[in-house]
């Protein structure tokens, strides 16, 4: 009876062990990479990506170059690009001579 | 007018050859006339799963530089005589064939045969261009881990590009009771993160090593289980309606299980 109970010890935990399981895990981890595999956006192409639109920027205002960061922000079901770029003077009017 | 299906993966080594041979048989013995190509050039293995190695005299480079008839390299399976396989070359790379010879040569193997069934390489290559060049569909063979379920939506995003619209996948060495555990993803996680339509699940089956060791494809072997599910998926590519194997899967790995612990069924 005892062994019985054994055996039978055995089969509820491989039926049942659900919680933190090690599926759940590579799950989450697959969805992230995946966001980010369909975005297609390599650091190379962010950092082009960036020094371009430095360069448009600077023609119209005063950016600080190196607090500028651009990335790509994905939640559960997209993905954003943000740029965050601060400002230190705004011309009266836009010179687009940095063009 | 036959059909050519193309059997990719990008992650090597998930079991695409595995899956070109036993596919291949099963439609064979099923009285489709089949043609199988591995276009693993340099990395040849259909042949020796198929257990065909010793016939081997001209190969796929050998017809599209104009060597040889395409007859002429087309060796016939020991077993069935509606099965045909188109080697591999060993000793040249990858870019001696060029997408637009494999194009030409599918048109021409679709006037003989019912299904051309083509084994790509690892990759996203030009071995990999080459393979679906002429392909009117895809299958995309995955095991459950991360690594493999990524490669795989690399690949379909790939095939959709090329055109080849809704590719359709196998599950191979999906192991139930890990399943059970918790410690393997189950089909409906890979389903829903891959979003494609499922074709067949494999099950993880030692059998398979045997069947190689010895040449002859697993579906050959009535009692194994990853043989049965490459029966259903053939039936399935011919339009048959075939419910999964799985659940059967895992009573039978449940029942040697017990069986193990001394149950009686
Ligand atoms: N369902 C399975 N159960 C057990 N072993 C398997 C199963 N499927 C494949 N294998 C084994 O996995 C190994 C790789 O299989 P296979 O050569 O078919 O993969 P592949 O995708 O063609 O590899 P490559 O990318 O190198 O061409 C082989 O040793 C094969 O026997
Ligand atoms: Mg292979």
């Amino acid at each position: 009876m005892s062994k019985g109970g054994g055996i039978m010890d055995l089969f509820s935990k491989i039926m049942g062990k659900e919680t933190s399981s090690s599926k759940n895990i590579a799950k989450e981890r697959l969805r992230l990479v995946l966001v980010h595999d369909r975005s297609s956006v390599s650091p190379e192409l962010l950092e082009n990506l960036k020094e371009d639109i430095l360069k448009v920027i600077s023609g119209y205002m005063d950016i600080d170059r190196k607090g500028t960061e651009v990335t790509l922000n994905s939640d559960e079901k997209s993905v954003a690009l943000v740029a965050s770029i601060p400002v230190i003077k705004i011309n009266r009017v836009a010179s687009r001579n940095a063009l | 007018m036959g059909e050519v299906i193309v059997i990719t993966s990008g992650k090597g080594g998930v079991g695409k050859t595995t899956t070109t041979a036993n596919i291949g048989t099963a439609l064979a013995s099923m009285d489709q006339k089949v043609v199988l190509i591995d276009t693993d050039i340099g990395l040849r293995n259909l042949d020796v799963i198929l257990g065909l190695e010793n016939r081997i005299v001209y190969d796929l480079v050998d017809v599209t530089h104009g060597n040889c008839r395409l007859k002429q390299a087309l060796i016939r399976d020991k077993r069935f005589e509606n099965l045909t396989l188109l080697p591999a070359a060993q000793t040249k790379d990858k870019t001696s064939v060029t997408p637009e010879q494999m194009k030409t040569l599918c048109e021409q193997l679709k006037q003989e045969f019912d299904y051309i069934i083509i084994d790509c390489p690892a990759g996203i290559e030009q071995g990999f261009r080459n393979a679906i060049a002429g392909a009117d569909k895809a299958l995309v063979v995955a095991t459950p881990e991360v690594a493999s379920v990524r490669d795989a939506d690399r690949i379909i995003g790939l095939l959709e590009a090329a055109e080849l619209r809704n590719p359709r996948l196998i599950i191979n060495r999906l192991r139930p009771v890990m399943v059970k555990q918790g410690d393997m993803m189950d089909i409906n996680d890979i389903i829903d993160i891959l979003a494609i339509e499922l074709l067949g699940v494999v099950p993880e089956d030692e059998m398979i090593l045997v069947s190689t060791n010895k040449g002859e494809p697993v579906v050959l072997d009535l009692n194994s289980l990853a043989g049965q599910a490459y029966r259903n998926i053939a039936k399935r590519i011919i339009g048959e309606d075939v419910p999964l194997i799985t659940m059967e899967a895992q009573d039978s790995f449940f029942e040697k299980f017990k069986k193990i612990l001394g149950f009686k069924r």
